[in-house]
């Protein structure tokens, strides 16, 4: 009892000691929470800032746009990485508790329909892909495949991901109940690779072997239409994002509570410098064009 | 070949040592006797004090907590008709068309899971129990219970991870399906959690059995294997009974290993071999990002609820096969 006691006293006053010096730390760290998508890229950006920066420590963690945002409102973290655009609710919500959101675009993402690298299917529509993960279309055969079952993956709905393809591919309906929601970009290509019958979605900077340059073996990146009529097209080449060929590229944001400032702002501007970019294309996404890169100079003034 | 070894010989009728000695008592002179008695009395309220509030303390916490409970998961129900909560299948509650909060399909693949390790871990764990408490020797039990003991220290998120990369392939190419992130894989996992429990309460109450029993079983006839299913495991029910449930409480409460190993898909269950969601795994999944004090908040925390209250009645029924099973004794 009494060496419990002590143990249990020796804690306390640890704790105690150590607690005002973590929070002291925690003040000076820079938090950035958010975006699954975003979490890998945002970390090697954060690696290489701090690298030139030591005095700016740096803290990035993922958990989904929504949690990100959430954190954000809630002063839980100084950046929000978001991969899909702030719903109403949520600004009106930052409105009330005092948070002013700004939106910078760091980069831009081809979103990747991947299917197990034994599958026969090279191309689907978007109407296709909507109503696969809507449910109505259940077997492979019916988009001229083999005849099996699909086996959906999709992320839970705390990711950005998960809401982008709701409102631009599913036409604002609801997802099969029997999608398998993963935890995340990297569980999903894994989930893929191993099962023949499946289908997920992805950003496009996960299916790159950063090794190779090439698409990660046993997983295959289908081209995707507009509509019967056109041509489909591939994510993996910038010159189809740009266009705007490829039907779901989207944008990928951070946001600030009100202008950001010190080292907040330094290290954003240090991501959609040319440094910044240059990493975000060797990490597998897409550079930001002239159109976002005046919207980011107006919110930083 | 001895049937106990020698360091379970005494644990039926063990004496209980006589109750400690007070240290003040044995003093002789007067005023320095007073003052040590009333310092030790002191210490001994202080203590008797300290405990109390121990003691307390748990009542104060459970209480606590089921009151936050009640009141977080109430206003749920203002929105939601607690008929429609508990019987429709479709969760949706951040669906575009219409949010839907009904926990059917997940209290479903909860039980299922649940269920489907109790099936795995009971025969298995009984076996285990039974084998180390009768049958090995001494040197085997030696170093098979503590690996066991050693099993429940596996960290849940290691074992999901193993559900997904080793057991998932290989129960998906048993069953011929394309994966392996199903009902089965969760509750194979949820048998090996509840392994360690099950064993070593089961065998603890098998070596409880006061030796006579067993000798006077022996000296009738009996063989050993009638010895262990008609005289031991009977004489020992009330402990067995009550490892199956924590082992089942375990299973219930669990968490990461089913979010990472059953795929979570919505849907009802449509047998063994599909994905599904457990209650626990959706509130992990949902309480992270949801507004604050929205209904979708408090419906979350009314599942919560639903999980505690199940724990609950399986722990009373649990009491009540035990309190009926010991009047029979009697």
């Amino acid at each position: 009892m009494k060496i419990k006691l002590a143990i249990l006293l020796g804690l306390i006053i640890v704790g105690l000691m150590l607690a005002p010096q973590a929070t002291q730390a925690q003040k000076k760290m820079i938090q950035v929470k958010g975006s699954d998508t975003l979490v890998n890229l945002v970390q090697i950006l954060a690696e290489e800032f701090m690298n030139k920066n030591p005095q700016t420590p740096i803290a990035v963690l993922g958990g989904g746009s929504g949690t990100g945002i959430s954190g954000l409102i809630n002063g839980t973290c100084h950046i929000a990485d978001h991969s899909r655009e702030w719903k109403q609710s949520e600004i009106s919500q930052a409105w009330e508790k005092g948070v002013k959101p700004r939106f910078f675009v760091i980069g831009v993402d081809g979103l990747s329909i991947i299917v197990n690298g034994s599958n026969p299917i090279e191309k689907l529509t978007m109407d296709q892909v909507g109503a696969i993960y809507r449910g109505e279309i259940k077997n492979w055969k019916a988009v001229g495949g083999a005849d099996a079952p699909i086996s959906l993956y999709g992320r839970q709905s705390n990711s950005g991901t998960y809401v982008f393809l709701q409102e631009h591919v599913l036409k604002n309906k609801n997802y099969s109940p029997d999608m398998k929601e993963m935890n995340g970009n990297a569980q999903i290509i894994e989930s893929v690779m191993q099962d023949q019958a499946g289908i997920g979605y992805v950003g496009v900077g996960y299916v790159v072997d950063k090794d190779t340059g090439k698409v990660r073996k046993g997983l295959k990146v289908l081209n995707i239409s507009k509509d019967a009529q056109s041509e489909a097209f591939s994510p993996l080449e910038k010159a189809n994002i740009d266009s705007g060929n490829y039907p779901v590229a989207r944008a990928l944001y951070q946001a600030t509570n009100g202008k950001p400032s010190g080292g907040v702002a330094d290290f954003i501007r240090f991501e959609v410098g040319p440094e910044g970019q240059k990493i975000v294309e060797r990490e597998g996404f897409f550079t930001i064009g002239a159109a976002h890169q005046e919207n980011n100079e107006k919110n930083f003034k | 070949m001895p049937l106990f070894e020698s360091a379970q010989e005494d644990r039926g009728d063990a004496i209980l040592p006589g109750p400690p000695h007070f240290i003040g008592r044995a003093e002789t002179t007067g005023p320095k006797r007073m003052k040590k008695r009333a310092s030790s009395r002191l210490k001994e309220s202080a203590i008797h004090a300290f405990f109390f509030v121990n003691g307390i303390l748990a009542v104060i916490v459970l209480i606590g907590i089921f009151g936050l409970l009640l009141t977080s998961a109430f206003p749920a129900f203002k929105e939601v008709p607690i008929g429609h909560f508990f019987t429709s299948t479709k969760w949706d509650p951040t669906s575009p068309v219409k949010a839907e909060f009904g926990i059917l399909s997940m209290i479903a693949s909860t039980l299922m899971v649940t269920l489907g390790a109790l099936v795995m871990a009971i025969p298995i764990g009984l076996g285990v129990a039974a084998y180390l408490s009768d049958v090995a020797h001494w040197r085997v039990r030696e170093i098979v219970k503590p690996v066991v003991e050693i099993l429940a220290a596996i960290p849940s998120v290691v074992l999901g991870f193993l559900g997904i990369v080793l057991f998932g392939p290989v129960i998906a190419r048993i069953f011929h399906q394309s994966n392996g992130l199903n009902a089965v894989n969760g509750s194979f996992l949820l048998a090996i959690m509840s392994l360690p429990t099950i064993i070593s309460i089961s065998e603890d109450s098998l070596n409880a059995v006061p030796r006579a029993h067993t000798e006077a079983s022996l000296a009738l006839g009996a063989s050993r294997w009638q010895t262990l299913v008609r005289v031991k495991i009977p004489a020992a029910l009330s402990g067995i009974i009550a490892s199956f449930m924590l082992g089942m409480g375990r299973a219930i409460g669990e968490t990461m290993t089913v979010l990472m190993a059953t795929g979570n898909a919505r849907s009802f269950p449509h047998g063994l071999l599909s994905s599904i969601r457990t209650m626990t795994a959706n509130i992990a999944i949902e309480l992270g990002e949801v507004p604050y004090f929205t209904t979708h908040y408090y419906a979350l925390f009314a599942i919560g609820l639903v999980l505690f209250l199940m724990t609950f009645f399986v722990n009373l029924i649990a009491d009540l096969i035990l309190h009926k099973y010991q009047e029979r004794e009697q």
